[in-house]
């Protein structure tokens, strides 16, 4: 597709737009369909004829829709986020914030971890040898098996709040970077470890000068996917954990509740956190590559 | 304190042997050797540990518990796993890589649509989709239908980003090349694309296995019939019976494992001529 095109056939923009909005549409309809039922049963109970304008804007205003109209979410997430106290359990920002920092903490955990393993996989191979397919297997279990259990032992062990969640997003998030660097540590060709070794270069300085720069590009790779799942885990791993708050909490408690509006304002949360998490790693990428011009 | 020792020295000498194998030729005892001892040792550590330190069989039971619930409780764990694994995360794999693969296919077909679809299918690739659990349980009730659900969403956004392209990969010599033997579409994406799109595909598939497992499961904490893995976990957990849960755990790592070696034994059977493929069976 060398060929010179318009803005309108090249870019992104417009086609992402389109489609956006062609969800939204189908999306409002939608929460017509699905939430009409209740609508008729209150209005034979209450025996008022509906008509069609306040059928639909009766759907899209219900208190506990089976699908919440778009403008509904945008209003309970801007309720939740601008006028209440970022101190109150009520507040998104206050469930957000804890879910962030397990994050954090389970995302810096994890890629140190990996990053150990894959120098020890690419070093040694006997290690490479028997450890590397139990890696492969332990993300065919699903963690979140696991996860009440390391919530209830950690806790016994004198581990609260934060520390077992974080060692779920771990154990999530070590993976991606474990294939992510083994594969960007082997990148470098045997030319090039050969070169390095007629400088004499030790161990480390091969490491250091040849291998490390060479696996930057799928460092960060490695590091955006280990990013998505060590959100991924958090939120999973405050479902078991119950009352200590958080955006996976919440969408729990919404769901216990019935409450559907709790439930997709954490949602949509936690795709907003997610995306500008990713968001910062690509930037710090960018300013990486370009300054080590690695740029692709 | 016995135990505990015996348990690090036969860890000692497994890593001795592990690093006697590793100089070896490579052939296919040699391979698989490595692993299992490094298993066993792992296994034999655990329980040691368990026994010479006394730990609580509320916080972590030993290997050896955990066998003995599992041989008594084969009925009850063969019933959770066709709940989840087989009605659950099974037919909502199938039908959402089914979707996806059509949606890909319209989307190859129509330039607008793939420019649109792929960045909005990566973002929410990247996104804890997971997070839909509950609302589709609302929606669909608490039986295996909902947990379809799940995973067919789940599924849905990496086989798309993949296939989509996998269907890019195919050169364009070869694309050329099908245009002078006048193929039609089909052909061309038959034989051609479809053949070269194969490994990415499969790719998309490996990835989908265990998230399809883990949506059955978590999908199951917001509601369930009373059969099921995640169910059995849920409620046994409370109850602090955790060499049941383990059991269960357990069941899921031999499911998850069984499932990924069943789509890695359909990739070698069906893209043996690619590279990544040759020569390794």
């Amino acid at each position: 597709m060398i060929s010179r095109r318009s803005m309108w056939s090249e870019g992104k923009l417009i086609p992402v737009l389109s489609i956006i909005g062609f969800i939204v549409i189908i999306w409002y309809g939608f929460s017509i369909v699905l939430n009409a039922p209740w609508e008729y049963d209150k209005a034979k109970r209450s025996s008022i004829t509906l008509s069609n304008v306040e059928l639909i804007s009766n759907t899209w205003s219900q208190k506990r829709p089976k699908l919440p109209a778009p403008h509904q979410i945008t209003n309970e997430i801007w309720d939740t986020t601008v006028n209440k106290k970022v101190t109150s359990k009520r507040s998104l920002v206050y469930h957000g914030l804890i879910t962030f920092y397990e994050t954090i903490y389970g995302f810096i955990f994890g890629t140190c971890l990996g990053i150990l393993l894959a120098i020890g996989i690419v070093y040694n191979r006997a290690t490479a040898m028997s450890v590397m397919p139990w890696i492969i297997t332990s993300q065919t279990i699903p963690i979140l098996a696991i996860a009440p259990m390391i919530v209830v032992a950690l806790g016994s062990a004198g581990f609260n709040g934060l520390m077992p969640i974080a060692i779920i997003s771990m154990y999530l998030s070590f993976f991606p970077v474990v294939v992510g660097m083994v594969k960007g540590l082997k990148s470098p060709d045997q030319l090039e470890i050969d070169q390095m070794k007629t400088w004499s270069a030790s161990k480390f300085q091969v490491l250091h000068k040849l291998r490390a720069p060479r696996s930057m590009p799928f460092f960060f790779t490695s590091l955006k996917l280990g990013m998505a799942a060590s959100l991924v885990g958090a939120i999973v791993g405050e479902l078991p954990s119950g009352g200590g708050g958080g955006l996976g909490f919440r969408m729990l408690s919404g769901s216990t509740f019935g409450n559907t509006l709790h439930i997709w304002s954490g949602l949509i949360s936690a795709a907003v956190l997610a995306g500008t998490l990713i968001a910062i790693i690509g930037g710090i990428q960018k300013v990486v590559l370009k300054r080590m011009s690695l740029e692709m | 304190m016995v135990y505990f020792w015996a348990a690090i020295i036969f860890w000692i000498l497994a890593w001795i042997v592990n690093v006697w194998i590793s100089r070896q030729k490579e052939n296919r005892f040699f391979n698989i050797a490595p692993p299992v001892l490094f298993g066993m040792s792992i296994l034999f550590i655990w329980e040691s540990c368990v026994v010479t330190f006394n730990v609580s069989p509320v916080i972590l039971p030993p290997p050896s518990a955990i066998y003995m619930k599992f041989m008594s409780s084969i009925p009850i764990l063969w019933e959770d796993f066709v709940q989840t694994a087989i009605k659950g995360a099974l037919s909502g794999y199938i039908i959402g890589c089914v979707a996806a693969f059509i949606v890909s296919l319209i989307a190859d077909r129509f330039n607008f649509l793939e420019r649109g679809l792929l960045p909005i299918g990566n973002f929410l690739a990247a996104m804890p989709i997971i997070g839909i659990a509950p609302i589709l349980v609302m929606w669909y009730g608490y039986g295996w239908q909902s947990k379809a659900a799940v995973v067919a969403v789940m599924v849905f956004f990496p086989i798309l980003v993949n296939t989509v392209q996998g269907l890019k990969m195919s050169d364009k010599i070869h694309r050329d090349l099908m245009q002078t033997y006048n193929a039609s579409y089909f052909q061309t994406m038959i034989k051609l694309r479809l053949s070269t799109a194969m490994p990415f595909i499969f790719n998309g598939l490996k990835i989908c296995t265990t998230l399809a497992l883990i949506g059955a499961i978590v999908a199951e904490f917001f509601g369930s019939p009373i059969r099921g893995m995640g169910f059995r976990i849920s409620t046994e957990a409370p109850r602090f019976a955790l060499d049941m849960v383990w059991a269960e755990i357990t069941v899921a790592a031999m499911a998850g494992s069984l499932f990924y070696g069943g789509v890695v034994l359909l990739e070698k059977w069906t893209t043996f001529w690619h590279p990544s493929q040759r020569g390794k069976v």
